[in-house]
């Protein structure tokens, strides 16, 4: 019995070692691919580590490309659309569970049926409208469009009916008002979906590459992934410098997985989020 | 506080949850609300608790008319069958919340919720979450949360449902001792006709949404106003024979047997009627019976015995001295208590 327990586990901690091999290798030559000269990134046999490190490709990408003020977009970006949209869809969330108001059901629907029209479909009109918003080139063209998210909040409205009625009876005869229940029950309640909702959402936010293509074609409003592109493309094709960009552009992402990490497993599991 | 209930009609659509209810309710009882399960209870003490607007009718406490005001103003504390913890919160945030919306501050607030949780007995396990708290543990933390804000009224949705049988009759004291200490008028809804005798000051029974009979617990079972609440009160149930009256003598429909008994002279001839008799009330007689009865098997509970017994086609339940020889007949005669005609149809007592 114990022995083959033993050949069951090693057999599957062989295939999960191999998975995690293959998902983190690419990140792992790109981190080390930025300390490389150009040499060591081309040498054949390939090198798994570089010789030194040596900081000098990023601060080369650091020099060329505005790196920084792209940072500072994104985070800037990242965190306004990602409060905006947490909030709207709360409060959306709240309005379609527990108000009642005529036609809620109808308008839900309607919603949700816009979630069948593909994202490039949209992109057109919307593009329309920044610029006939006159916001070309701006942050807000980047924020505007991603504060809200009916597929969040059909998540968090699913969740929000989940709780029973008798909670919010309860709250209304100690004299809670429906703001009150929202933000001291409904909200710390579903505390473990709404992180997945606000780490996806800044996943999305942070990784947003086509609408940035569109919308910034100056490096004022540009965020970290287009800029990235546009650092490859005008700095030549150079492997080394190219790692060293990736690098800077991934790396925020990283730590903030490693943090929240506990919270995306059980919030993907738990909420039946599949992102 | 004393509640008075006038004429109160609750209806969701088509469907009448309640129906032209009467009753009142004094200060400092506790008072159990009882009946069937889908007959209005809960939708009756949400009405008192103002969650669900009544449809006509009024509701009193003393003498203020509260029919249209909001909850939180009418001083009411709440258990629901379900406890409604807040699961987010631990056991004395969650006794501390009506303090917290009510802006109490927070030093006084946890003073109350310790001392309301000293009474409850549940004061070791403030720090818990409800989730690890068994289901005993929970309803104590709901009626503290209840009483904390010092509720005018205490109204509990049969707060003993979810738990076992043993646990039942321990919780059951319990809320009893709480009652007494507090004073508060409060309201127990149970479809358990065991516990509500064993708990309240008094009754009300009801039955699809309408009031049937309201007294003391003894009273309604001693007395009954109609077949609905004889049969509803009592275990083993009260048992039924049907038949007719003829020349001042009970006739089951079969003819099969014939029950001779004073009472029969208050029934109507001419009607389909149900002669009841309770378990405890039948013995052996030698001498005058009132009927024959065919002994088929007994079981035996300590120093009586549950016995049952054929009069005609009708099998009967009732208590009989231990070792009575099964497969015989005996002359059964009927104690005073616990005798009633109903009539089969209305339900109405004639005797
Ligand atoms: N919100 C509602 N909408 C429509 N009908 C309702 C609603 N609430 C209750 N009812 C109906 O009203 C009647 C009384 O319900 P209520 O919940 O008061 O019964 P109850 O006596 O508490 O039953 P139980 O012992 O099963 O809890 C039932 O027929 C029920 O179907
Ligand atoms: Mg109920």
């Amino acid at each position: 019995m114990k022995a083959k327990n033993f050949v069951k586990y090693a057999l599957l901690y062989l295939i999960l070692g191999i998975g995690a091999v293959f998902m983190i290798f690419p990140f792992f030559w790109m981190i080390t691919g930025g300390f490389k000269t150009s040499q060591e990134i081309s040498a054949f046999p390939p090198l798994l580590f570089p010789s030194h490190f040596n900081l000098k490709n990023f601060e080369f990408a650091l020099e060329t490309a505005p790196f920084a003020k792209y940072f500072a977009n994104s985070v800037i970006v990242t965190i306004s659309s990602v409060t905006l949209s947490t909030l709207t869809t709360i409060l959306a969330a709240f309005a379609f569970s527990r108000l009642d108001f005529k036609g809620r059901d109808t308008i839900f629907a309607l919603l949700l049926a816009l979630m069948m029209v593909p994202f490039e479909m949209i992109v057109i009109t919307n593009y329309r409208t920044i610029i006939n918003m006159g916001l070309l080139n701006t942050r807000l063209a980047l924020i505007i469009p991603f504060t809200s998210s009916i597929f969040y909040t059909y998540i968090l409205r699913n969740f929000f009916v989940s709780i029973p009625d008798s909670l919010y009876k309860s709250a209304k005869i100690d004299g809670c008002s429906n703001w009150q229940y929202l933000w001291k029950v409904m909200v710390p309640m579903a505390r473990p979906s709404l992180v997945t909702i606000i780490l996806l959402n800044g996943i999305a936010a942070w990784n947003s590459f086509f609408w940035p293509m569109l919308v910034t074609n100056t490096s004022a409003a540009r965020t970290l992934p287009f800029g990235l592109y546009a650092f490859m493309t005008e700095g030549g094709a150079r492997n080394e410098y190219m790692m060293a960009a990736a690098t800077i552009v991934v790396l925020p992402m990283m730590i903030l997985f490693l943090f929240a990490r506990k919270y995306i497993v059980t919030g993907v599991s738990k909420g039946g989020l599949k992102g | 506080m004393k509640i008075t209930i006038e004429g109160l009609t609750k209806k969701f659509g088509e469907v009448v949850a309640v129906r032209d209810f009467d009753a009142v309710i004094e200060k400092g009882q506790l008072v159990c609300l009882l009946g069937p399960s889908g007959c209005g209870k809960s939708t009756m003490l949400y009405m008192l608790a103002g969650t669900e607007a009544a449809t006509s009718g009024k509701i009193y406490f003393d003498d203020e008319d509260v029919t249209y005001m909001a909850p939180e103003d009418r001083g009411v504390g709440l258990v629901f069958q379900n406890y409604a913890l807040y699961p987010h919160m631990t056991v004395l945030q969650n006794i501390c919340f009506p303090l917290e919306i009510q802006k109490v501050p927070k030093a006084e607030r946890i003073k109350r919720a310790k001392e309301i949780a000293k009474l409850v007995q549940i004061d070791e396990y403030l720090h818990r979450k409800p989730s690890q708290l068994s289901g005993g543990q929970q309803q104590r933390v709901a009626i503290a949360r209840a009483l904390v804000k010092k509720p005018r009224l205490l109204l509990l949705d049969e707060p003993l449902s979810n738990l076992d049988a043993r646990l039942r009759l321990v919780m059951r004291e319990e809320i009893r001792r709480i009652q007494q200490e507090t004073k508060v008028t409060t309201i127990f809804v149970t479809h358990d006709q065991e516990e509500a005798m064993s708990i309240s000051d008094s009754i009300l029974l009801m039955k699809d949404g309408e009031e049937q009979q309201s007294d003391a617990p003894q009273v309604l079972y001693d007395n009954p106003i109609n077949a609905f609440t004889a049969n509803f009160l009592g275990v083993p149930a009260i048992n039924n024979i049907y038949g007719y009256v003829k020349d001042g003598k009970f006739h089951t429909h079969d003819n099969s047997a014939i029950i001779e008994h004073e009472a029969c002279k208050k029934a109507p001839e001419g009607r389909k009627l149900a002669f009841a008799i309770r378990p405890e009330s039948v013995e052996l007689s030698d001498v005058k019976a009132n009927f024959k009865a065919y002994l088929v098997h007994t079981y035996a509970m300590g120093k009586e015995e549950l016995s049952y017994m054929n009069v005609g086609t009708t099998e009967i339940r009732g208590y009989l001295p231990n070792g009575t020889e099964v497969d015989k007949e005996y002359n059964i005669r009927l104690k005073d208590k616990g005798v009633f005609i109903f009539d089969e149809e209305t339900g109405e007592r004639y005797a």
